[in-house]
C-alpha cells in the first residue's frame, strides 16, 4: 500500500472542488435564457461532484499507470484524481475540438483511453465494463487494477448484482466503489435499498465489503488501499461503500425541493473539516489553505481559457466516427 | 379543432399528461402509477406533476434504478387486472429493460392465444436538442414500433397527450408513450409555444391509431410526428408567404398506423416529405415510404424526400448536434427541394 501522505489527499481535494466550483460557475454564467438547459457556453446536464471529494482522491491514491476506472454520470472527481488532463476534459465539456472526444462525448461521456478512463450515463452499465477491463488485465498477466465507480442508487440495477458475482467468480481484480451520497435524484436511499450497507450485499458474492462512514478520507484511503491491494495480488475483487455528500443539487438547475437534508450539508463538507483536522495535527499550516486554493485555481483558469480559445468543431463532423 | 376553440385555459403537455392519469386515477382504482421521481418529484419531465400529492405513495410510487424489475412488475400488475402507468425516465435506458419490454409485456398476449392481457402504460421521455448527448437524447420510436405487440402513441401538443394518455390507460393492450422533451412546455427547456396550449379540463379520449391533420395544404405534404410537427407548423406557416401551401400529418401514433391518412394527403399534394427525429435507417422514413409506393407510386410527382437523424449517435456539441437534427431550415429546405 502506498504511504498516506494527508497534504496530497488534501491539495488534490481542494484541486477537485475548486474545479466543480468554477465549472458550477461557468456553468450558469452565461447561460441565457438562465432557465435553459441547453444555453450557454456549457449546455446539457451538469451533475457536479462537490462533498464526494473524499471518495475519489482516497481511492485514486492507490492507482498507477494502468488502472482503469468506470465512472458514471458524475465524473469529474474521478477522472480528475485519476490523472484525466484536465484540458482536454474541461474542452470536452465545451463541446470543443481538443475536448477528449472532439465535442462528441460531453460530460457524462468522457473516454481517456491513455488514463484507461470512461464514464456512462447509464445507470451501473459501467460496473460490467471494469470487469471486462480487469479480464483483460488478468490474461495480460499485469498486476493493474479495474475501479468500478457508481452512485447508491445503482446498486439496485441489475449490471452491479452481475458484475459483483462475475468478478467473484472469475477473481477479477476489480474494485467496486460505492458513493452513498443518501439521494438518487429525489429518492432517499431508504426509500430503494433494503440494505443499509452494501457491504452486506458483497458479502453475498462472497468478497470482502466494507462501508466507510463519514466521508472520511483517510478510512476511504486505508479501505482502497486494501482492497487495491488485494486486486494486484490475484486476490481477487472488493467492495468499498463510501458514505459520501451530494453538496448540491443532482444536476445543475435542480431545485431541491425534496431534499430533507439542507441545512445540516454544509457542516457536512468533508474539504473545512478535513482542512481543520491537518492545521490540528500540523500537516497543513494556514498560508497553504489559501496557496494550495489559488495553484488550483490557477489550473482550472488555464483549463477553461484552452477550452474557450479552441474551435468549435464543424457541423458536418457529426458524421466522423460511428465506425473505426 | 384547437384552433376553432376558445383558448381558456393553457397548460403544458406535461401538465396535460398528469391530468389525463390523474382523472383516470380517480375514475379507476386499479389505475396507479410507478417509475424513478415521479412521486414528490412529479417526474423528471413532468409527467406526473401533483399526483403524488392527491394519491400518495402507494398509488405513485418511486421506484429503485431497477427498470427491469419495476417494468416487469408493470407487466405482473397488468396481468392480475390493475393498470399501471409506468415511465422509463428516458427511452434511451430501454438498453437496460428491453426483454421485460419486447419479449414480456409485448408478447403475452399473442403467445399466449390471446387468454392474457398487459393493460399497461409505458411512458418515455424521448428527444434531442438541448446537449444530452449520445446516451439522453433519442427518440427510439421506430425501434418499438418495429416489434410487434405494443401500441405506439407519439403526442406533438397538450391536447393530444391528454386524449392519447386517457386512451392508452383505458387500452387493454400495452401502450408505448413517448414524449419529447422539447415539446413538453418545461420551465427549463426551450419550447415551441405550441407546447402550451388550451386542453379541455374535463376527461376525454383520442383515439389511438388516427392520425391528425395538423394544417392543411395543397402543395406539399409532409408526414411527421412529435416535436418534429411543431417545427413543421412553424415552417408551413412561414413558407406560406412565399406562396407554398404545406399539409402537415401528424401522425400521432405509429402502431396502429393511420396509413389512409397519409395516402390521402400524398394523393392531394403529389409530394412526399417525411420528417423525423429518429434514426433514418430502417425506419419510420422508409416505412412511409413504403406504404406510398406500395399503394401507388405514380401519386408521386417527386422522388420521396425523407429527413431524419442521419444514422450517427447524437452528439453532444451543439454545432454537432444541429448538424444532424431535423430543423426548421432543413424541413423547409427540404421542402423547397420537392417544389423547385
Ligand atoms: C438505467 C438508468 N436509469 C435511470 C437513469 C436516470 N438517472 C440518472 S442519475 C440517477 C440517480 C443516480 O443515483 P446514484 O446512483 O445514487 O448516483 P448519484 O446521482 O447520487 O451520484 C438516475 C435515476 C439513468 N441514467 N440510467
Ligand atoms: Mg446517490
Amino acid at each position: 500500500m502506498n504511504p498516506m501522505n494527508r497534504l496530497e489527499l488534501y491539495t488534490e481535494m481542494v484541486r477537485i472542488r475548486q474545479y466543480e466550483s468554477r465549472i458550477l460557475q461557468e456553468y450558469h454564467g452565461d447561460k441565457a435564457p438562465a432557465w435553459d438547459i441547453g444555453a450557454g457556453l456549457i449546455p446539457g446536464e451538469m451533475h457536479l461532484s462537490a462533498g464526494q471529494e473524499p471518495a475519489a482522491v482516497g481511492v485514486c491514491a492507490h492507482l498507477k499507470k494502468g488502472d482503469a476506472i468506470t465512472a458514471p454520470h458524475r465524473p469529474h472527481h474521478f477522472a480528475l484524481a485519476h490523472g484525466v488532463d484536465m484540458n482536454a476534459m474541461t474542452a470536452e465539456i465545451y463541446g470543443r475540438t481538443t475536448g477528449l472526444c472532439k465535442g462528441k462525448g460531453g460530460h457524462m461521456h468522457l473516454f481517456d483511453p491513455e488514463n484507461h478512463f470512461s464514464c456512462s450515463g447509464i445507470i451501473a452499465q459501467g460496473y460490467p465494463v471494469a470487469c471486462g477491463q480487469a479480464l483483460a488485465m488478468k490474461r495480460r498477466g499485469t498486476d493493474n487494477v479495474a475501479i468500478a465507480v457508481a452512485g447508491e442508487g445503482a446498486a439496485n440495477q441489475g449490471a452491479f448484482h452481475e458484475s459483483l458475482n462475475l468478478a467473484a467468480v472469475w477473481n477479477l481484480p476489480v474494485v467496486f466503489v460505492i458513493e452513498d451520497n443518501d439521494w438518487a435524484i429525489s429518492v432517499p436511499r431508504s426509500d430503494s435499498t433494503a440494505t443499509t450497507s452494501n457491504a452486506d450485499r458483497a458479502a453475498g458474492y462472497g468478497i470482502p465489503g466494507v462501508r466507510v462512514e463519514n466521508n472520511d478520507v483517510e478510512a476511504v484511503f486505508e479501505a482502497a488501499g486494501a482492497a487495491v491491494d488485494r486486486a494486484r495480488a490475484g486476490e481477487g475483487p472488493s467492495l468499498i461503500e463510501v458514505h459520501t455528500l451530494r453538496l448540491w443539487g443532482h444536476f445543475e438547475g435542480d431545485a431541491q425541493a425534496y431534499r430533507t437534508d439542507l441545512e445540516t450539508v454544509d457542516e457536512r463538507d468533508p474539504i473545512p473539516r478535513y482542512a481543520q483536522a491537518l492545521l490540528a495535527s500540523g500537516d497543513l499550516v494556514e498560508e497553504q489553505v489559501q496557496q494550495i486554493a489559488e495553484a488550483a485555481d490557477a489550473e482550472v483558469d488555464a483549463a477553461i481559457q484552452f477550452s474557450l480559445n479552441s474551435p468549435i468543431p464543424a457541423a458536418e463532423d457529426a458524421l466522423l466516427h460511428v465506425f473505426a | 379543432m384547437t384552433a376553432t376553440e376558445t383558448p381558456t385555459r393553457r397548460i403544458t403537455t406535461a401538465k396535460a399528461m398528469a391530468e389525463a392519469i390523474g382523472l383516470e386515477m380517480r375514475a379507476d382504482p386499479d389505475v396507479f402509477v410507478m417509475g424513478e421521481d415521479v412521486g414528490a418529484y412529479g417526474g423528471i419531465f413532468g409527467s406526473t406533476t401533483d399526483l403524488f400529492a392527491e394519491f400518495g405513495a402507494d398509488r405513485v410510487i418511486d421506484t429503485p434504478i431497477s427498470e427491469t424489475g419495476f417494468i416487469g412488475a408493470g407487466i405482473g400488475a397488468a396481468v392480475e387486472g390493475l393498470r399501471p402507468v409506468v415511465e422509463l425516465m428516458f427511452v434511451d435506458f430501454y438498453g437496460v429493460c428491453m426483454d421485460q419490454i419486447s419479449n414480456h409485456m409485448a408478447k403475452i398476449h399473442y403467445e399466449s392465444g390471446g387468454a392474457v392481457k398487459v393493460p399497461m402504460v409505458l411512458m418515455a421521455a424521448t428527444g434531442a436538442g438541448y446537449s444530452d448527448a449520445a446516451q439522453h437524447s433519442q427518440c427510439l420510436w421506430g425501434t418499438f414500433a418495429h416489434l410487434p405487440g405494443m401500441k405506439v402513441v407519439v403526442p406533438s401538443n397538450p391536447y393530444d397527450a391528454k386524449g392519447l394518455m386517457a386512451s392508452a390507460i383505458r387500452d387493454d393492450n400495452p401502450v408505448i408513450f413517448l414524449f419529447h422533451k422539447g415539446a413538453q412546455g418545461l420551465v427549463w427547456m426551450e419550447k415551441n409555444p405550441r407546447s402550451i396550449a388550451h386542453v379541455p379540463e374535463e376527461a376525454f379520449t383520442v383515439p389511438i391509431g388516427e392520425a391528425a391533420i395538423a394544417r392543411e395544404g395543397s402543395d406539399v405534404t409532409i408526414v411527421t410526428l412529435s416535436l418534429s410537427v411543431q417545427h413543421s407548423l412553424d415552417v408551413a406557416e412561414e413558407l406560406e408567404g412565399e406562396g407554398i401551401s404545406v399539409e402537415i400529418v401528424d401522425l400521432r401514433s405509429l402502431v396502429p398506423l393511420d396509413r389512409q391518412t397519409v395516402l390521402d394527403s400524398v394523393a392531394k399534394t403529389g409530394k412526399l416529405l417525411v420528417v423525423d427525429e429518429d434514426y433514418k435507417s430502417f425506419g419510420l422514413t422508409g416505412e412511409i415510404a413504403a406504404i406510398v409506393a406500395e399503394t401507388d407510386p405514380t401519386m408521386l410527382k417527386k422522388p420521396v424526400k425523407r429527413l431524419a437523424v442521419p444514422d450517427v449517435p447524437i452528439p453532444y456539441a451543439r454545432s454537432l448536434e444541429y448538424g444532424i437534427l431535423p430543423t426548421r431550415e432543413r424541413i423547409a429546405a427540404a421542402v423547397k427541394d420537392l417544389m423547385a
